[in-house]
């Protein structure tokens, strides 16, 4: 097209995805975005992944987004299109994960009319947006397309939405590219200032107890920042922990590794945390699942948060140095300083730390009782870990127990292989997410591990996955229960197990085979090798139903209120009377 | 929630810190877009901050620039958290605390109307003179007083009207601004 020349808006849409790169988008169509998918209809460049449900498509962006790096793409229709659109927005924002979904609105002078599919797109997800945008002009859109792209990527990442009347996808206007599109105010800063790096350094090396606590700041910052996390683990001896969102950026093999932290983290982590005298957090942002009891909480350390966004920072809990910036600027300062020092810890200091640490891991806190007639969900997430490692292989997962027990049992190498919703708890995340990761990497091994009833939540995409033939794995941890809402009840609502029987289970082998795809069901432990290879060579998608000891609870867990050194270990209680171990006091704290 | 559960610390039952709350005058140059007002108040209503005073209006016209003076009442760390809430919104050029920067006019317009009649018109009349108010508007039985000034004035002058006959009031919000040869980032 020679420059100069006039574009219609739906076309404008589809050069402006093609100039930023996009290869495939996730979306709905609909009567306020047919223009779009009559431009997408004629183009070869950007392929169209059709879902069954707009919710589905924003999670399978956040899966794309998060497995590769790239921002996710959502196209979806005015009105239920956008409001389907919602949960995954507010997931993305609480996650930090690009994503630009383009929504389509009723003509602009219907606005405000209550028309048909008409909903106030912008109102309604402006508080689960980064940034989001009506285009009332042709003339404005390819620019605020960038625009958009840009502010979903840069800084911390997040989601921003699009509104496109269907008018100005018709009308026809004069189409910018993507270079020269400088955002006149938003500019986050990510060099850190190099004082404040200094002071840290200084501080780092006084430590006799340090601690690394790192999040998925780590991971959106890119490959780069986990390349340089796990030098200055090495140059350091630190030991390091993080959060759920961090996992992967420090391999889960590493000797200096405790675990994840938390509500369900393991001992050592949560115990060096409460007894560090320096705390290191980088990218990460003291939630409460992370924190416990807050005047509790690391008691007696001074700390160091990094953090690209600096609302973060002395939010929850204050800090002593606060360095806003990006966290691979940030480690390369750290290191290029503490190099240039020659800086070191106490070595006498740090072998006491890592002595008491290696105590502290000795208590086995992930042990669980095995069992050979049924299988115990802990061993199945060992086993799936096991028969997967050295392959080439992404996880994504629902919420619940499932999650935690994924987050415990399987062990991630690299950044970029864990998909979960940390921030919200979406159910019915996982098996989106591993449609956009599958379509992201089609050679891969991608895994879904999935609880009975997260699954049903966004069933339907199986339909999607069996159309764009992508192999996906929904491992169903299968207890017949909402697991961690039925521990709850167990452990502070007096046993009185409220609504969290998954009564009327469909058959998963059934469904699946419904779906056109693979079911798979195992029972027993001395089966469940040999149908987890089966899953896993299957070149179709799976839904595995392992059939999975039913009251089964998820341990170690500091009930929320409590501190870090105050944990329910899984050895202290059995699995059937869990109902007595907390008191009635106790049980409203949570 | 019961009240002794707000002693343990918990994130969910987070006791309000004892520390003093303060009131600062914020000054938040915006991109004049439509949703940048229904933005900064949902930041405010979704956390749960207090806006005691909030004035918007365009400054710049050809850059399309607005600024807002909103007042507002936190802790320290909740007046930090609402400057970084605020820099960090995407039409947001900058945001300044009048307050912390110290030397800062506040100013405030209102309008007051007072119906009454003999002498309690003529001392509305008198008090209105003593506190520099121009009346702007009068009937026989009634005047409606024009006064600018900072917000203690303006609300000395109101409780002053109240016996004498005050029957409505207008007031514009705080507008701030530092003192000094010296401009806010734009």
């Amino acid at each position: 097209m020679a420059a100069g020349d006039l574009m219609t808006g739906a076309e404008i849409v589809l050069k402006a995805l093609a100039d930023q790169g996009v290869e495939h988008v996730f979306g709905y169509p609909g009567g306020a975005v047919l223009p779009i998918y009559d431009e997408i209809f004629q183009q070869d460049k950007v392929q169209h992944i059709l879902v069954r449900h707009e919710q589905g498509a924003t999670h399978a962006a956040e899966g794309y987004a998060r497995s590769t790096g790239k921002c996710g793409v959502v196209i979806a229709t005015s009105g239920p299109g956008a409001t389907n659109c919602v949960t995954g927005l507010t997931d993305a924002l609480l996650d930090s994960i690009p994503m630009v979904v383009i929504s389509g609105q009723v003509p602009t002078h219907l606005i405000g009319n209550d028309a048909f599919q008409e909903c106030d797109t912008v109102g309604i997800t402006r508080p689960c947006t980064k940034h989001n945008w009506l285009v009332k002009d042709v003339n404005d859109l390819a620019r605020i397309l960038h625009e958009a792209f840009h502010v979903a990527t840069h800084g911390r990442p997040g989601p921003v939405v699009v509104d496109v009347p269907k008018d100005v996808q018709f009308a026809k206007g004069k189409y910018v590219g993507p270079k020269n599109i400088e955002h006149p105010t938003y500019r986050p800063r990510v060099k850190p200032d190099q004082s404040l790096i200094r002071q840290a350094v200084d501080l780092i090396a006084t430590a006799r107890k340090p601690i690394l606590y790192t999040g998925g700041g780590i991971i959106n910052s890119g490959v780069t920042a986990s390349r340089l996390l796990r030098e200055f683990v090495k140059m350091t001896g630190i030991p390091i922990t993080s959060t759920l969102m961090g996992l992967g950026a420090f391999p889960g093999s590493g000797k200096e590794w405790l675990g994840m932290l938390g509500m369900h983290g393991t001992y050592e982590a949560n115990m060096t945390m409460h007894g560090c005298d320096v705390m290191i957090c980088i990218g990460a942002r003291f939630d409460d699942r992370i924190t416990g009891r807050l005047d509790a909480f690391a008691p007696h350390s001074r700390k160091i948060h990094i953090d690209i966004d600096p609302s973060s920072i002395n939010k929850t809990v204050p800090v002593d140095i606060a360095i806003a910036g990006d966290a691979a600027h940030a480690l390369e300062d750290l290191i290029r300083v503490w190099k240039a020092r020659n800086a070191a810890l106490d070595k006498k200091a740090l072998a006491e730390w890592w002595t008491q640490i290696d105590k502290w891991r000795a208590r086995d806190s992930l042990r669980y009782r095995a069992n050979k007639d049924v299988i115990m969900p802990q061993y199945a997430i060992q086993r799936l870990y096991e028969l997967t490692r050295g392959r080439d292989t992404y996880i994504t997962t629902e919420v619940g127990q499932h999650q935690m027990w994924a987050a415990q049992f399987y062990k991630f190498e690299e950044p970029n292989r864990l998909m979960t919703s940390g921030g919200l708890g979406t159910m019915g995340y996982g098996l989106p997410a591993a449609v956009g990761v599958q379509v992201a990497h089609p050679k891969s091994l991608v895994i879904d591990i999935a609880g009975d009833a997260s699954v049903q939540m966004t069933m339907q995409e199986m339909a999607t996955a069996v159309q764009f033939k992508l192999p996906i794995k929904i491992f169903i941890l299968n207890n017949h229960y909402m697991g961690m809402v039925r521990q709850w009840q167990q452990l502070l609502h007096g046993n009185r197990l409220s609504h969290s029987y998954s009564e009327s289970l469909p058959d998963f082998v059934k469904m699946a085979e419904a779906f056109g795809g693979v079911g798979i069901r195992a029972s027993k432990p001395d089966e469940l090798d040999a149908k987890i290879k089966q899953m896993i060579d299957a070149p179709h998608p799976v839904l595995f139903d392992c059939e999975v000891m039913n009251v089964a609870n998820c341990f170690p867990m500091i009930p929320s209120g409590k501190a870090h050194n105050d944990m329910i270990l899984g050895e202290e209680v059995a699995d059937e009377d869990v109902g007595s171990i907390i008191d009635a006091k106790g049980a409203q704290l949570v | 929630m019961n009240s002794h559960l707000t002693a343990t610390g918990s994130a969910y039952f987070m006791e309000a810190k004892k520390q003093a709350e303060e009131t600062h005058t914020l000054a938040v140059i915006v991109d004049n877009q439509p949703g940048v007002l229904a933005r900064v108040i949902g930041l405010f209503s979704g956390r749960g901050y207090n806006i005691d005073s909030l004035t918007v209006s365009e400054t710049q016209h050809e850059r399309h620039v607005s600024r807002i003076t909103i007042v507002t009442t936190g802790t320290r760390p909740v007046l930090e958290q609402i400057k970084n809430q605020l820099s960090r919104m995407v039409p947001v050029h900058s945001v300044a605390d009048l307050t912390e920067q110290g030397n800062t006019l506040s100013r405030e317009l209102a309008m007051v109307k007072v119906s009454g009649t003999g002498e309690k018109r003529m001392e509305a009349l008198r008090l209105a003179d003593a506190f520099r108010a121009r009346v702007i508007d009068a009937t026989t039985e009634s005047f409606i007083f024009e006064l600018t000034g900072k917000p203690d004035k303006i609300d000395q002058f109101i409780s002053l009207m109240v016996p004498l006959g005050l029957i409505e009031v207008a007031r514009t919000g705080v507008a701030g601004i530092s003192r000094g040869a010296e401009a806010m980032k734009v």
